[in-house]
């Protein structure tokens, strides 16, 4: 006799197999919660990795302070459920300079505020692993990405240099001043994300879900106005749209869909039947072909 | 497909189906001329994983560097690095995912070019099947056999041909047949057991989705479908329990649980282990999970187990099955494949992990190296990057294993350098060479001292090496004769004798050369422990082989002899007529002709045959025999 697992149950298995691969392993390690949909399933898994124990590592939010109102509202209570301590870092020179979108452009935004940020914080704290939620799915410089990805002192990534990765063996050790991105997720796609919200019941951020909502349109993107800070060109009237989102950021970053979709299954069924892949939804990819590489050679997960 | 109907009329019917999916991790092997890349990127395009957005970018990329024309090059979907893509090459092993109604597809797609050894070991440890692309009009060729070794080497038994390019030899049938025979008969040497050949034409679509009209001769299933159908019986299932502690879990003072993930067989509360390498036992009381408590744990499944009994457990152990538990050794052969640009070095600690064992292993002389292309086992000084050879190991303490054959996940390791901290070198255990005391051995009351103090003697090898015609058999014969007459117990294990029946089934090659020298020294090991003087005689022109039968004993129990005997010397002498013959080419492998004599370099007696007889040779045995207190009369 013999019980086959379901492709959903030997993902979780493996990511609760890395995490607790880091949790022996490392000295100071954190995961960082960007509050979207596969952090999400990384906290859920993480839980689950541990119990009865919480998790033996701490939340780290890199915020903007231009991510939407209701992923602020989801982070402090899904870490309270948690029982974990949650760090929020706002990069003080990006607050100093009042760094944002709409007068720095992505580019600068994102890096200062996430980019710089999250060094800054992983420095402050000393910590030596950082989980992430990305995949190899998401974008083709991600396919060839490691599961234990290690980051010289200045952050950096060498693709030319990483480790092999065998069976199920994780080489944790790093050299001095080294610290290592480690990512939980990585087999995983956005219909195994999906599908395993559905079925464990995660909860989520409703920008998920389509709803009414005030959005303007810029460059064929639909740009939710979430709080008065919006930058309003002159006679631009935001309007209601039945709008979701496939993937969260700052607000003035991350762009919306029209959907009809207002519960999980038919999110799944308008993805199943789309025709354009998720990150299309994120204005960071669209600097230049090859732009997340460039990116994460730089620090950016 | 018909999925899609379900997606658009009822999605949560979809969403059952699919939760119950199962999962199979496949590698393809092939360069970029047999084209590998496309057919990836058309098995990902047809299970409907390319976007339109994606789409449109890759029709701008082909028609910018693409090199099929402006048509479609899929292979564009697949270069992921900025880098490589500009340098045209694939440096590293990419992974895909894809599925379909029946099942999730995760591909590890490796490039064929100079790093290929390092990369496809990696996409194999994880794979249960390979998909291995040739060119219709190539056929078989090197890199076939090269791809076809590294993947039964890492224990993979589906092995897909994909016999790509028809189309540019007309769907032949016959050219199909042929190479696939040639195949076959390859495969089986390398005791692959499950292979499937399908014709294909990866540009045109032909059998990677669908069966095609323009191959009406061939009967078989299109790759899509045999991919999503090959039953892979996961033997890890069929394994005895083993579950490495990866994590002690102590919320509080009242809980303790060992975490960590079943990498084979399956557990019931009330069942009985041992944990290893302590020996201890205890028996598990639950299977604690978020969800609840589990009635059972099966392989692949990550849990915590709680114990009835206060053991001492920590991570490194091993949890196994108390009625076949792993094996406990320090000293092993295995097989490694290197991976780093400095070599391996003899004599240098690296560090090890197994499981989530840590240990710092030391690996001696390489025994033999396999050449990968011709599959050739040759004699090898060092490891240099992506080679593959046969070594020992020397732990500085003991493990949990089991054999890399019988159970890949408690037999595979890595190895770290503990300078740079890089993963040096991947490994799969053969066997041990000395097994951990107090753990596997069959107690008996009766043991080798009470056998040899009724002998009224110290048992002992005296290992006689040397070449051929070098005079070890008359010596050992001689030796024999005194011994008895001084009535000692003996035995002599003589090489051409041994190969008549113990070794009757082994050859000449290196390979077979260790295998004979292994089971000789097993042997002797057997007859040490009965008790007696064993004398062996044979060339044994390796050290390292020589080294391993020196570790089967006790370090006082082993009496190295070397038969010095210059090859000029024993040439002229040729007793047997074997010189003339290897000098003719009659017969290869020839120690001091076409293959190497290794002389000792620590000799416990060193007989100079120019300069003494046979009967003095045996008697400077006999000395250094007394010397030791092997003798005493």
């Amino acid at each position: 006799m013999s019980t086959i697992l379901t492709h959903l149950q030997r993902l979780e298995a493996e990511s609760i197999h890395i995490m607790r691969e880091v949790a022996a392993e490392a000295e100071r390690p954190v995961m960082l919660y960007s509050i979207g949909k596969d952090s999400s399933v990384m906290l859920h898994i993480a839980q689950k990795a541990f119990y009865p124990s919480p998790p033996p590592f701490p939340l780290l939010h890199v915020d903007t302070t231009w991510k939407f109102r209701e992923m602020y509202e989801l982070r402090d209570r899904m870490a309270a459920e948690a029982g974990m301590e949650l760090l929020v870092h706002i990069n003080p020179e990006a607050q100093e300079m009042g760094i944002n979108p709409f007068t720095h452009g992505s580019a600068v935004h994102t890096d200062i505020w996430k980019t710089q940020g999250l060094i800054q914080a992983l420095d402050k704290h000393k910590f030596d692993v950082a989980f992430g939620g990305a995949r190899r799915d998401e974008e083709k410089s991600r396919a060839k990405e490691r599961v234990f990805s290690f980051r010289n002192a200045q952050h950096r990534w060498d693709p030319k240099n990483q480790r092999p990765e065998l069976w199920s063996l994780y080489n944790t050790r790093k050299n001095h001043g080294e610290s290592i991105r480690v990512f939980p997720l990585s087999n995983w796609t956005e219909l195994d994300v999906w599908q395993y919200i559905y079925l464990e019941q995660i909860p989520m951020v409703p920008l998920y879900l389509a709803k009414e909502r005030p959005v303007v349109e810029r460059d064929g993107t639909l740009i939710m106005v979430d709080d008065d800070r919006m930058d309003l060109a002159e006679g631009e009237e935001p309007q209601m749209r039945k709008v979701r989102f496939r993937t969260l950021g700052c607000y003035p970053l991350t762009g919306a869909i029209e959907s009809e979709a207002e519960t999980l299954p038919e999110v799944i069924q308008e993805m199943l039947l789309a025709k354009t892949s998720e990150r299309q939804g994120r204005v960071i990819d669209f600097d230049s072909s090859g732009s997340m590489e460039k990116k994460k050679q730089q620090g950016y997960f | 497909m018909a999925s899609s109907d379900l997606i658009a009329t009822d999605i949560k019917g979809y969403l059952d189906a699919h939760a119950r999916k199962d999962f199979l991790r496949f590698i393809t092997c092939g360069s970029v001329d047999d084209g590998k890349s496309t057919l990836i990127g058309r098995l990902l395009h047809e299970s409907q994983l390319i976007f339109e957005d994606q789409l449109a970018a890759l029709e701008a990329d082909s028609k910018r560097v693409g090199t099929r024309g402006g048509e479609i090059d899929y292979a564009l979907l697949l270069d992921g690095l900025q880098a490589e893509r500009e340098q045209g090459i694939t440096i590293d092993v990419a992974y895909r995912f894809f599925s379909t109604d029946q099942r999730k597809f995760i591909v590890a797609d490796t490039p064929g070019h100079e790093q290929y050894t390092r990369n496809m070991v990696t996409g194999a440890s994880t794979a249960d099947l390979a998909v291995i692309l040739v060119d219709a009009r190539k056929g078989v060729l090197v890199q076939t056999r090269r791809h076809s070794y590294l993947a039964s080497l890492l224990g993979i038994r589906h092995v897909v041909l994909a016999v790509n390019k028809m189309d540019l030899v007309e769907y032949s049938e016959e050219r199909f047949r042929e190479i696939e025979a040639e195949y076959r008969g390859f495969a089986k040497g390398l005791g692959v057991e499950d292979v499937v050949c399908i014709p294909m034409s990866a540009v045109h679509g032909d059998n990677v989705v669908t069966v095609s009209e323009r191959t009406p001769w061939y009967q078989g299933p299109a790759l899509m479908e045999h991919l999503e159908s090959v039953e892979v019986t996961d033997a890890r299932q069929a394994t005895p329990f083993r579950l490495p502690v990866q994590w002690v879990n102590r919320p509080s003072a009242d809980f303790r649980g060992f975490s960590g993930t079943v990498m084979s067989g399956m557990v019931q509360p009330g069942d009985r282990v041992r944990i290893l390498p302590s020996g201890r036992e205890s028996t598990v009381t639950r299977i604690v999970t978020l969800e609840g408590d589990q009635p059972e744990a099966v392989a692949h499944q990550a849990v915590t187990l709680t114990l009835a009994d206060e053991v001492d457990v920590s991570r490194g152990d091993v949890l196994t099955a108390a009625q076949a538990p792993a094996s406990v050794a320090d000293q092993f052969e295995a097989t490694i494949v290197w991976m780093a640009e400095e070599p391996l070095l003899r004599g240098r600690g690296y560090l090890m992990k197994i499981g989530t064992a840590r240990a710092t292993a030391t690996v001696s002389p390489v025994k033999y190296q396999v050449n990968v292309n011709t599959l050739e086992q040759q004699p090898a000084e060092r490891l240099e990057l992506n080679e593959v050879g046969v070594c020992e190991l020397e732990l500085d303490r003991a493990i949990p294993f089991d054999r890399y054959d019988e159970n890949p996940e408690m037999g595979s390791f890595i190895l770290i350098d503990p300078i740079s901290n890089d993963t040096v070198g991947a490994g799969m255990l053969r066997f041990a060479l000395r097994r951990a005391e107090n753990v596997h051995w069959q107690a008996v009351d009766i043991d080798k001292q009470s056998r040899s103090d009724l002998k009224g003697q110290q048992p002992c090898i005296v290992w006689l090496t040397g070449l051929s015609g070098s005079g070890k058999s008359t010596i050992a014969n001689l030796l024999e004769r005194k011994l008895y007459a001084l009535g000692r117990h003996t035995y002599l294990l003589d090489g051409d004798n041994v190969r008549h029946g113990l070794n009757k089934d082994l050859g000449f090659t290196a390979q077979d050369r260790v295998e004979n020298i292994r089971r000789i020294g097993e042997v002797a090991a057997l007859m040490v422990d009965a008790g007696l003087i064993v004398i062996t005689s044979f060339i044994s022109p390796f050290r390292a082989e020589r080294r391993m039968a020196r570790s089967l004993v006790n370090e006082e129990e082993f009496v190295e002899v070397f038969v010095d005997t210059p090859v000029e010397v024993a040439e002229e002498r040729d007793t047997k007529g074997l010189y003339a013959k290897a000098r003719r080419g009659e017969i290869t492998n020839f120690t001091g002709i076409d293959s190497p004599y290794e002389p000792p370099e620590h000799a416990e007696v060193h007989i100079e045959t120019t300069r003494l007889t046979a009967e003095e040779a045996a008697d400077a045995i006999i000395a250094s025999l007394r010397e030791r207190g092997i003798i005493r009369v």
